[in-house]
């Protein structure tokens, strides 16, 4: 079978897309809300002050706020990643929701573009409820924090783009388990989320530096604490391509899957 | 040229398994147009393509002007769908779904919310505007589906098999609103294996099987060029024995399907007057329908 690899068509009927799923999203905000933020809050004030109280300092702060950036990060990429794949999967195969939005003037391109915001959105909801955590427990040191938001953007669009791809793919629900067990959970000890990568053994490092989490957080974690990162231009531009490339990827997949 | 619908050459297939065979048809406006065949047989393989959402290995599709394989976008913005499988949005309302849908086509929100009353009118679900998916019936649910097909006011309805799995009341009631379309003005395309419905609703059937156009015409036509006019069908104890004896020679073509043998002919009172002489047979005589050139045509095998 011949993939089809032109570039995704872009236009403003993603938008509907977007809306529906924002949508059913108000309708059911509560239950949404409670899985994706209180969760790792409540892990980041278990742990940050109660395993906090026990160390030292980690890289010269308090554990809790060592702890906050990675959180803010891990829960971003989590959103997105749950977002794209179990939801994306629901509406793409088992409600076939796809399959009616494509009978209007919309095509999988569209639909494909609007679930990667859409994913996007919930992970930047998800980051922006945990900062105002971090903010009222004064965990932030100066302006600096509020850019993390923008970062959080950027790692909810790269690790949509990877959660579409792993969709495209799957043939049921269980083969999502792999990628959070294989994948994204490895990804959270090996980017420094718990603890600093130079804990790690070298190779572990040298692996860590291809991540995208191992990115986000060397962005987040020193504005967090008012300070300049120290490679941004290429962090961002590591989430970009992230983000570009599982856009890619994932829109020739599904086409694959549903369009042949 | 009042042609809305245009397949020429149309091919399609998988893994070397040609679904869509070199199929032909045209669409009149203002008609119902019948696409018959047993399960298998390319039906929802030729409307997907005709929706240009799959790309055919060859043929040309001309759907209300536009050439499908250029322009699929434009043609569906004035094309409305109801698929085989509901997939209307488990969590929103009725009005809800019909709203979200409208966005689709680049309908604004006031636009919509002027078009639905009547929608919901014609699909007799007022008194459910605000009613949960779930909370609607089978025949309930089709009705929507038929109301959010026409939220962009389409010149042309594509129907897969649109009455599939609903009880006699249901059906019934889905076939009016289907001749009110018509009646309008509108051009429906729909997909079925039920004869009934084919006779009672199409103007124009074609009857395709193993991707392949087999029979074109109206019901009245295909019953007249394809099959003898009378049936009679005759089963109970000593069958076997009679229609070797006897069927032959009073019917024209006689066809075995389990416990029951068909009598084709053109004047079935011989085989009526031979039957009142065997008493343990029971027997059926009535005129030719669809469901008999379908069957001639495509065979009693079954089709899973």
């Amino acid at each position: 079978m011949t993939l089809d690899l032109r570039l995704p068509k872009v236009s403003a009927r993603f938008i509907p897309v977007w809306r529906r799923n924002f949508l059913v999203w108000k309708k059911l905000a509560g239950a949404s809300i409670l899985g994706n933020i209180a969760d790792p809050m409540i892990a980041l004030v278990a742990f940050g002050y109660g395993l906090g109280s026990l160390l030292p300092q980690v890289d010269g702060v308090p554990y809790i706020q060592f702890l906050a950036a990675g959180t803010v990060c891990m829960s971003a990429m989590n959103a997105a990643t749950f977002e794209a794949m179990y939801s994306a999967f629901s509406r793409m195969h088992v409600q076939r929701t796809w399959d009616g939005i494509m009978n209007a003037p919309v095509d999988l391109d569209d639909v494909l573009l609007g679930e990667l915001v859409w994913a996007a959105t919930k992970s930047f909801m998800s980051g922006l409820a945990i900062m105002l955590v971090v903010w009222a427990l004064g965990l932030a040191n100066g302006w600096t924090s509020v850019l993390i938001l923008p970062t959080v953007l950027l790692i909810g669009l790269a690790f949509a783009g990877l959660g579409l791809i792993i969709n495209a793919l799957a043939r049921g629900y269980d083969f999502f388990q792999y990628y959070f067990t294989l994948v994204i959970t490895p990804m959270a000890f090996m980017s420094g989320v718990f603890f600093p990568t130079a804990q790690l053994p070298a190779w572990l490092q040298a692996v860590g530096q291809v991540l995208p989490l191992t990115h986000a957080i060397e962005l987040a974690r020193p504005l967090l604490l008012g300070k300049v990162p120290a490679t941004p231009l290429l962090n961002i531009a590591v989430l970009i391509a992230y983000a570009l490339a599982g856009a890619y990827v994932s829109t020739v997949l599904t086409r694959r899957r549903l369009l042949a | 040229m009042t042609s809305v619908f245009a397949i020429h050459g149309l091919r399609k297939s998988y893994g070397g398994n040609e679904v869509v065979a070199g199929l032909d048809l045209d669409v009149e406006r203002g008609t119902c147009f019948g696409i018959l065949g047993p399960n298998g047989a390319g039906k929802t393989t030729t409307l997907k393509l005709c929706l240009g959402l799959i790309k055919p290995d060859a043929g040309t599709i001309k759907v209300l002007g536009h050439d499908v394989s250029e322009q699929a976008r434009v043609a569906r913005q004035r094309i409305g769908v109801v698929p085989q499988m509901d997939n209307l949005d488990p969590d929103f309302t009725v009005t809800e779904n019909l709203q979200v849908y409208g966005r689709y086509f680049g309908l604004s929100d006031a636009q919509t919310r002027e078009r639905i009353p009547a929608l919901l009118e014609f699909a007799n679900l007022t008194p459910k505007a605000d009613a949960r998916i779930q909370a609607l019936s089978g025949g309930m649910k089709r009705r929507l589906t038929l109301a959010r097909s026409l939220i962009n006011d389409p010149d042309l309805i594509i129907l897969d098999e649109p009455t599939t799995g609903l009880d006699p009341q249901a059906r019934h009631m889905i076939w009016e609103r289907l001749r009110q379309l018509v009646a309008q003005g509108k051009t429906l395309i729909l997909t079925t294996h039920f004869m009934e419905e084919a006779e009672r609703l199409c103007t124009r059937l074609a009857v395709i099987d193993h991707g392949k156009k087999i029979a074109e015409g109206s019901p009245r036509e295909l019953i007249n060029t394809h099959i003898e006019p009378e049936v009679v069908e005759v089963y109970g104890d000593g069958v076997e024995a009679w229609a070797n004896e006897r069927a032959a020679s009073l019917s024209e073509r006689v066809e075995k399907s389990g416990e029951t043998v068909f009598c084709y002919t053109h004047d079935a009172s011989g085989l009526a007057n031979d039957l009142a002489h065997h008493a343990t047979l029971r027997s059926l005589r009535r005129p030719a329908n669809l469901e008999d050139v379908f069957i001639k045509l495509t065979g009693r095998e079954l089709r899973d």
